[in-house]
């Protein structure tokens, strides 16, 4: 059994008009039992730039703190929020430090750059990056997610066909996955507001 | 407190302090994951005015493709360009910090970068690191000694060649190389062989696939054709596609958050600092 399959987790992301989204499923196992159903996998950096790590439930846990840190002493230095391209850079910074001793996460990257362009990208668990321009996948559930991604997205969706989309993608796939799942959490992002959502899903 | 310092940003270079834990965790039957690899084909060629650089632009991660179009030609400087395979982030990684490196010897010697240079940093690192940093490279350039085509291994030995190809499609792209390049080629024919030697790859071996792109190195000018052929378009595209109704999906909470404006925000800044 691999390190990453010892917690289970689901992380999407996928580009609208002038917005994003980033999902998650919710459930945190050991091995193959579940220990908690609210589990967060999707932080926020700031209003326009949220980051989902998956894998290993303490690694998503202490590099989410380490990569608050970092952002928040680039804010007291240049009296502003980090860009995504930018955040990005640095998470593949943080990652490819640990390149004979990695972290076992892998992070979804997805903000609002400038002029409100949504910019979404995942890495490996080593910090190669990789920037797609409609929608990236990570976790135990990714191959599944790739093909519902794959066939359920088109571009240019408005924020209310997006947040269906990405909720139908996420929610099929991680029912094609035993270890992820029970339960559904969609962030909305719009440059005038952020919705947040909890899904309703099988609890299986 | 000295592990509290650790925290702060380092100076630089790996740091191995998850190690020991990783050790324990393989020991108990937990593998390491897979790290997303360039499956890849790259070559490079040299015609009459230059060099020419090619690759293919599929990125796995064991047998699925990550990315279908991601870039292996990378920047090390105006007049250098140098394609990856193996694992993607060490590709990066590396590219990325002989081409900084490469600048500030610019900024040094006030001269355009040879491609020896980059060479010479790429494989020190790579043999100071035994081999670990599991980066092929195939390095070419024009400088001011003429045009130069080298390929690394990850284990820091070179080669200097006048056409060259590295990764899993190596195999294939060499045979059309073998059997069709010949001393002072056009720039025409040399990029004609080029996306051969690459089509050759990514039909033939299954860790390459997608588009060709393609980077033209002359003395002055450098031309990079990023997928400069696509010879797999999407077939399966569903004209209609799935339509999601507003209320498809069963919510059970939701929570909406306006955000500020930024930009009045930056105006009333931007007053204070003129005090």
């Amino acid at each position: 059994m691999s390190i990453f399959e010892y917690n289970g987790s689901a992380v999407v992301a996928m580009v609208g008009k002038n917005c994003f989204a980033i999902a998650s499923d919710r459930r945190l196992g050991v091995n193959l039992q579940t220990i908690a159903t609210d589990f967060q996998r999707i932080f926020k950096i700031h209003d326009k730039l949220y980051i989902g790590l998956s894998g290993l439930a303490t690694d998503v846990q202490t590099l989410y703190q380490r990569l608050v840190f970092r952002h928040k002493l680039y804010q007291l230095r240049e009296e502003r929020d980090m860009k995504p391209q930018t955040f990005a850079s640095l998470v593949s910074a943080v990652l490819y430090e640990k390149r004979f001793g990695p972290y076992f996460c892998m992070p979804v990257i997805a903000g609002l750059g400038e002029d409100d362009v949504p910019f979404i990208c995942t890495m490996d668990c080593i910090g190669a990056k990789e920037l797609a321009k409609d929608f990236v996948v990570s976790g135990t559930a990714s191959e599944s997610l790739y093909g519902a991604c794959e066939s359920m997205y088109k571009p240019n969706m408005e924020p209310e066909e997006l947040f269906e989309t990405i909720s139908q993608a996420l929610l099929s796939s991680v029912d094609r996955d035993c270890l992820s799942g029970w339960g559904g959490h969609v962030l909305l992002v719009t440059p005038t507001e952020v919705q947040e959502r909890t899904l309703k899903s099988r609890m299986d | 407190m000295a592990r509290f310092a650790a925290d702060v940003p380092t100076r630089g270079g790996f740091s191995f302090d998850l190690c020991q834990r990783n050790e324990m965790l393989l020991k108990k039957g937990n593998q390491l994951p897979t790290f997303r690899k360039t499956g890849t084909t790259i070559v490079g060629l040299v015609f009459e005015d230059g060099v020419i650089l090619g690759a293919d632009t599929r990125a796995t991660e064991g047998p699925i493709v990550a990315d279908k179009n991601c870039e292996k030609i990378h920047y090390m400087a105006p007049n250098i360009y140098c394609c990856g395979a193996g694992t993607a982030a060490d590709t990066e990684a590396v590219t990325d910090m002989v081409s900084s490196q490469l600048q500030l010897h610019r900024y040094a010697t006030g001269r355009e970068s040879r491609v020896i240079t980059a060479l010479t940093l790429l494989k020190s690192h790579l043999f100071s690191y035994q081999g670990h940093v599991s980066a092929a490279l195939v390095l070419g350039g024009v400088d001011i000694t003429g045009p130069h085509l080298h390929t690394v291994y990850p284990h820091g030995s070179t080669d200097t060649l006048p056409f060259a190809t590295m990764g899993s499609g190596s195999l294939a792209a060499m045979a059309i190389f073998e059997s069709k390049f010949r001393e002072g080629l056009t720039r025409d024919e040399g990029i004609k062989l080029v996306s051969e030697a690459i089509c050759s790859g990514i039909f033939n071996d299954l860790g390459s696939g997608s588009n060709v792109d393609v980077c033209v190195i002359t003395r002055g000018q450098t031309e990079y054709l990023r997928n400069h052929q696509l010879p797999n378009p999407r077939t399966y595209v569903s004209s209609r596609g799935y339509n999601f109704l507003k209320g498809h999906t069963e919510v059970l909470s939701t929570k909406i958050t306006p955000l500020k404006s930024s930009k009045v925000e930056a105006a009333a800044e931007v007053d204070e600092m003129e005090e």
